[in-house]
């Protein structure tokens, strides 16, 4: 038998269409207790590649015959060295290509929609992290929001479409993720924006998001007007996109909402989270599109692998949305925190220029999940 | 500068080699040996130490100097099994309490330097068992002595040398630094 790679694209196309086939996955039991690849009809195995180095024959037993197996390690090594070993056993099997380095850095772009006077809409989903990045066209421009640090996709992704990138936007600073933000500005000539509030220390110049300062891409009609909406950072800003779009940062997502502790602030926060929610986003209109900058569990894919939702369906089923009580709220939010993600820290100095990892340790600082939600 | 039994040279070369390269030089070293691993691959920490515990042997601990991990293991021995013979023995507790009321008190640690570095009480002196004898001269007699290794019985070992050299209040710690809660001290940062 031989060893085929399986590209991140063909596993990403497995889980938003709920295929069923089978990981073996040989990084150690904390690493793929804390972040593996995750759909809602994958069955897992997880034994370490340093335990199989004296053969895999006692496992071939609990390997399917019926699906497809893929191994899975951290960087592709160690599951080319078991799908190997598998393989002289005369079992087919596959490997993902890349493995977790390559499933964390995978962006699938979709279309979310038309905007008015022929513009579009597309988000890029970051499936092995729950990142979601934006890009507006109209008119032979383009404007990114909350890009992550690969940056050559939006940049190849806007050449094909054959439009220019004029803007660059980040809702907030974001704790989780290096931002591709500045870098894509830099490269195109396009104006970087930042909520000034969230910008108090960083070490390069930027265009103030604020209220009031609407954005247009391209000469026609389409709107980006931000609205500050603090709570997840103190400078968190939501964009209303054509009437008919609400970008919502990390303030709401599908089935949560954003935890407010990630600049230390949880106490401060949380009030300014609730006066988002509840007062600001509840005089929107309900028929606006959330698109929120993450996802956490896959069953927040809608069935064309995009991630939103009406927002008059989500203040009638986020339970975030539905705490009427105050001071339960309040408990919620900061005592129910989740572990922070990997190098929060390093991650937020880095987005505000002031260290420069090499792409390596940029690589090791995002391993992992987002982790940007309370539930 | 951490003395061990063997140096691997792992560096450059990505998982899964440096984990491979690993257990085969541990294979023919003798228990209780110290093996260095030099790695770049910055996955080799999480995986050494998975490693170590899956395969019995002792992870101790890993430095980073620019690019290059150093990690220490101690090959797993049958030390637990043997029965402890010198008859003064003190509990983990009652070293802590005593050691509370003075503390220039003299503890030896016999266990490698490699594991001293990582984390001893603070004011023990390294002794490893293998350089006791050597030591014999610069100690008195007639001092109250605290032997601590990792489970008490390199400490068992050690306090019958002593004893039989004419130190006459040798009190070996158990279980040792395998179970110890106190304060510790490290020689790496």
């Amino acid at each position: 038998m031989i060893v085929q790679p399986m590209t991140v694209s063909t596993i990403t196309k497995k889980v938003v269409n709920k295929e069923p086939f089978f990981i073996l996955d040989v990084r150690n039991e904390d690493a793929f207790a804390d972040w593996k690849i995750e759909g809602e009809n994958i069955q897992y195995l997880n034994i370490p590649y340093f335990d199989l180095l004296d053969g895999v024959e006692e496992i071939l037993g609990r390997l399917p015959v019926d699906q497809d197996i893929v191994v899975v390690c951290a960087k592709e090594g160690s599951s080319i060295m078991v799908a190997e070993m598998i393989a002289e056993e005369g079992r087919a099997v596959h490997y993902l290509q890349g493995g977790m380095k390559a499933w964390s850095e995978h962006l699938e772009p979709v279309k979310i929609g038309d905007l008015r006077n022929g513009g579009e809409l597309y988000q890029f989903v970051r499936i092995g992290k729950g990142c979601l990045s934006y890009m507006i066209i109209s008119d032979g421009e383009a404007v990114i929001l909350d890009a992550t640090r690969m940056t050559d996709v939006f940049l190849d992704f806007a050449d094909k479409l054959n439009v220019k990138i004029t803007h660059s936007i980040d809702t907030h600073l974001h704790a989780d993720h290096i931002s591709g933000g500045r870098k894509i500005a830099e490269a195109t000539g396009g104006t970087y924006w930042l909520p000034p509030k969230d910008a108090g220390e960083v070490t390069f110049a930027y265009e103030a998001l604020e209220e009031g300062r609407d954005i247009r891409v391209g000469n026609t009609k389409i709107e980006i007007q931000p609205l500050y909406s603090p709570g997840h950072t103190i400078g968190s800003t939501s964009f209303i996109v054509d009437d008919t779009y609400l970008l919502s940062g990390d303030i709401l997502f599908i089935e949560s909402i954003g935890r407010p502790d990630l600049a230390g602030l949880a106490e401060d926060w949380v009030g300014d989270l609730r006066e988002s929610l509840y007062k600001r986003y509840k005089e929107l209109s309900e028929e606006l599109i959330v698109l929120p900058a993450h996802f956490m569990i896959v069953d927040e894919l809608n069935v064309d692998g995009s991630v939103s939702e009406k927002l008059g369906t989500l203040f009638a089923e986020n339970r975030g949305l539905n705490i009427e009580d105050e001071t339960e709220f309040r408990e919620m939010v900061t005592g129910n925190l989740p572990p922070q993600p990997n190098a929060y820290q390093q991650i937020r100095e880095t987005n505000m220029g002031k260290v420069t990892p090499d792409e390596e340790s940029q690589r090791e600082m995002e391993i992992g999940p987002n982790r940007c939600a309370v539930r | 500068m951490i003395k061990t039994d063997f140096i691997l040279d792992a560096k450059g070369m990505a998982c899964p080699m440096p984990i491979v390269k690993t257990r085969k030089i541990m294979k023919g070293l003798e228990p209780g040996n110290v093996l260095e691993v030099q790695a770049t691959d910055r996955g080799s920490t999480a995986d050494i130490k998975a490693w170590a515990e899956s395969s019995g042997h002792y992870y101790l601990g890993t430095t980073e100097d620019a690019e290059v991990l150093t990690h220490y293991l101690r090959k797993s021995s049958e030390e637990e099994r043997v029965e402890k013979k010198h008859p003064h023995v003190v509990s983990n507790e009652q070293l802590q309490a005593f050691l509370d009321g003075t503390p220039d008190a003299l503890v030896l640690d016999v266990r490698e330097f490699a594991e001293y570095a990582f984390g001893h009480i603070p004011g023990a002196k390294s002794m490893p068992l293998g350089e006791l004898e050597e030591a014999f001269g610069d100690l008195d007699k007639e001092t109250e002595m605290y032997i601590i290794c990792r489970t008490g019985n390199r400490s068992d070992t050690a306090s019958r040398k002593l004893t039989e050299a004419g130190f006459s209040k040798v009190k070996n710690v158990v279980p040792g630094m395998s179970e110890w809660n106190g304060p510790m001290e490290k020689v790496v940062q």
